[in-house]
């Protein structure tokens, strides 16, 4: 490891540094293997705070620019915390063709947040995502690992509700 | 060996399993387990049958009967019936939405009857998850021709004789590609298969790769065969995490039965396949930015030349196939290229599979040959237009392409046909939209697609979308002035020409082909601040016509914000203080009072 100690922050534990340690060993010195790295740091963590990163780069030995670069440009990365319950409203045509719109702005209202925000509460996080490739099912909504089809404006927040 | 009487091809695609088709399969398992009938009848869970629209839906072999929309209540039922009595069950059946006509088979239902299965021949035939039965259906056997009885150059005159055209959406001919790359000198260099599915509105990649993943695998046998290649990569999308894992297993597979790895079919040839998961970048379908993203960096493209199949992936010269083409390529070395030429048109050869969706009956994935026409496509096989509404335009090509008016309905699938009517044949999504569609908002929607995935490298695309946008958003918020028109267009065209990638170069064709087709609905924002189609929130009124109110009260119980009145033979009225603009009356209404 480029570093011995580990910066303090709140969202990262003992053991989650631990399992980061081990992702960023396995991939020393190979080449390409950041967006993975990435990946997998943000499975443990939830998301990727600017320490995470930097620590990152000092083990992958890259710039930390390099590395805030790749982590900022793709859409899976979060810079930010997640709500507990992560709604992904697909964007898609098909989707969007069938009304994603009204039911996105039912949930804006429902729930007093905004696309891309989390609630104050940090109960649902409202994202929208690019085409899930379910058009057979729009509009389509996924809540954590659960998808819904067919989701309409008056049906949305009875569903959200399930979640705490 | 059990002897297995009966096999229940359940649909394991995305689509089903948000139906819940897992839960009905083990119900349905316990069942048969219950019944004393676990031993005789198999349930098998295939990749996406393509028919999403009746999911989760069932196959019974040998019979050929078709059910859909199967419910973990119905198995008892369903067993007892069925596999105990014989009788298949008439309610499961698929009914035909104009006839109202039940039918029963599989090959008699209209959406499969009508299309022809090249690339998504093994769908809902076989377990993906089982090399032997895509060995059983000629598997690899393209792969051990080509291996073990051709040279790289007749490889590639093969595919050249085919007339196979990517199917990515640009339409290069993958036999001169293949060529470029194969005479390119160097000892290292790589097959890459694009499964970084982005286009909204397309799902085919998604369904061949869980389908039939081993199809795949062998294209990029015989690709890497014929350029003299040692890796493969294919880039996928990390939204489709049920086809990556398809495409593990199948890779595993392969390597254990020796088709991936060292001395493959004993000739000495060694190749294999990694697969790379991308992190959500709508660019990253760009070829070089693909590359530039499996390198680890920002996935932004580069100015061509030189080409990949000169420098491509780290330097190397390097193919770049998407997963449809890929899946083509096995037939045509088993079949010959002159039995893929024989179908389609002069241009367009083979078959084409479009993710038909929107606002369509039979929604899903449908393959025709080439030199269909969009006509058949969408009514003959889609089911035309549900709830006895009106055709408006069919949407082909995502954000790089354009939108298809009923009048050009006759146009045939072709490369080129399609391109003159203002669209690209693209990916194959295929998005049909009613008279409830508003054309501005559709170009807003591709445009703020286009300029959140703009990769920021290049001005024309960065700066010149962003305008696009928020000229468009101006005119759907009522804000629109004259010339509006005229500088959409003029920015386009500068887009068109200046941008370094085909994101920028194809970006305002949504743009443009809306204002070729609709432009009375861009200026009847911009002049009468009206929405024709009644989908642009700030230009509506919010207020119910009482000589059309019928005075249902359905506007009234489907109301979240409790902002209307309405009292039993009343008409109802929207207080407008209360009113949240959620749009919910406007569907229900089922009379259009509502404005």
């Amino acid at each position: 490891m480029g570093t011995d100690f580990h910066p303090n922050h709140p969202d990262i534990t003992a053991d989650m540094w631990e399992r980061i340690d081990a992702v960023v060993t396995a991939n020393q010195g190979v080449p390409g293997s950041v967006i993975g790295v990435l990946r997998e740091c943000q499975e443990i963590v939830g998301y990727l705070p600017v320490e995470l990163i930097d620590y990152i780069s000092i083990g992958l030995n890259l710039s930390r620019s390099e590395v805030f670069g790749v982590a900022s440009f793709y859409a899976l990365f979060s810079l930010y915390p997640k709500g507990r319950n992560l709604v992904k409203v697909c964007m898609g045509t098909a989707c969007y063709v069938k009304g994603i719109k009204e039911v996105i702005s039912r949930i804006e209202n429902h729930f007093q947040v905004k696309q891309g925000d989390t609630t104050s509460d940090r109960r649902f996080s409202l994202e929208p995502v690019r085409c899930l490739g379910a058009c057979g099912l729009a509009p389509v909504m996924v809540v954590n690992s659960d998808t819904y089809g067919d989701v309409k404006s008056d049906k949305v927040v009875h569903i959200l509700n399930k979640y705490e | 060996m059990n002897k297995v009487r009966t096999q229940l091809m359940l649909c394991g695609g995305t689509g089903c399993h948000a139906n819940y088709s897992l839960k009905f399969k083990e119900t349905l398992q316990a069942e048969l387990q219950a019944k004393g009938l676990a031993e005789e009848i198999k349930i098998i869970e295939t990749g996406c049958n393509g028919f999403c629209a009746v999911g989760p839906v069932m196959l019974v072999q040998p019979e050929g009967i078709f059910y859909q929309k199967l419910t973990p209540e119905i198995v008892p039922h369903l067993v007892e019936e069925h596999f105990l009595k014989g009788r298949p069950v008439k309610k499961l059946f698929y009914t035909e939405p104009a006839s109202k006509e039940t039918i029963p088979r599989m090959d008699q239902i209209p959406f499969f009857a009508n299309q022809v299965f090249w690339v998504m021949r093994n769908k809902g035939v076989i377990d993906p998850e089982v090399i032997d039965e895509y060995i059983a259906r000629d598997g690899y056997f393209g792969a051990a021709k080509a291996l073990k009885e051709m040279t790289p150059e007749q490889i590639v005159e093969e595919v050249k004789i085919s007339g196979l055209r990517g199917r990515g959406g640009a339409g290069f001919p993958t036999g001169l590609k293949w060529e470029f790359a194969r005479k390119s000198p160097g000892d290292v260099k790589y097959v890459l298969c694009n499964a970084d599915e982005g286009d909204p509105g397309a799902f085919m990649d998604r369904s061949v790769l869980e389908a039939d993943p081993h199809a795949v695998l062998e294209g990029m046998i015989i690709a890497a065969r014929a350029i003299n290649a040692h890796q493969g990569y294919i880039y996928a999308r990390t939204e489709y995490p049920l086809a990556i894992r398809r495409l593990g297993i199948a890779i595993r597979q392969a390597r254990e039965y020796g088709l991936l790895g060292k001395d493959i079919f004993g000739t000495g040839f060694d190749f294999d396949i990694e697969i790379y998961q991308g992190a959500g970048a709508f660019v990253c379908g760009e070829e070089t930015a693909l590359m530039r993203s499996i390198e680890g960096k920002r996935g932004m493209p580069r100015p061509r030349p030189p080409f990949p199949a000169i420098k491509g992936l780290w330097e190397k010269p390097t193919i770049l196939n998407n997963v449809e083409t890929l899946a083509s390529i096995a037939q045509i070395i088993t079949n010959g290229g002159k039995w893929y030429a024989s179908v389609g048109t002069e241009g367009s050869k083979g078959t084409k599979v479009f993710a038909l969706s929107g606002d369509v009956n039979n929604i899903g994935l449908v393959e025709v040959p080439m030199g269909t026409t969009l006509r058949k496509l969408i009514f003959d096989i889609g089911g035309g237009i549900p709830n006895k509404k009106k055709f408006k335009a069919v949407q082909l090509g995502g954000p790089s392409g354009g939108c298809v008016p009923e009048q050009y309905l006759d146009t045939p699938v072709d490369y080129e046909e399609i391109a003159k009517v203002g669209a690209i044949m693209g990916s194959g999504g295929a998005i049909v939209m009613d008279h409830e569609t508003c054309m501005v908002d559709m170009a807003r929607f591709f445009m703020d697609f286009v300029q959140d995935e703009s990769c920021g490298k290049c001005t024309p695309c960065r700066e010149g979308t962003r305008r696009l946008l928020h000229i468009l958003e101006k005119i759907c918020e009522g804000r629109g002035e004259p010339g509006d028109i005229e500088l959409l267009e003029e920015l386009s065209g500068i887009i068109k020409e200046a941008s370094l990638c085909g994101l920028g170069q194809t970006g305002p064709n949504p743009v443009l082909s809306t204002l070729r087709y609709f432009r009375d609905e861009y200026e009847a924002h911009i002049q009468e601040k009206r929405c024709p189609a009644k989908r642009c929130v700030a230009l509506l009124k919010f207020e119910i016509d009482p000589d059309i109110c019928t005075k249902c009260g359905a506007c009234f119980r489907a109301c979240p914000a409790e902002a209307i009145a309405w009292k039993k033979k009343e008409i109802a009225r929207i207080d407008k203080a209360k009113c949240v603009k959620c749009m919910t009356c406007f569907d229900k209404c089922k009379f259009d009072a509502i404005s």
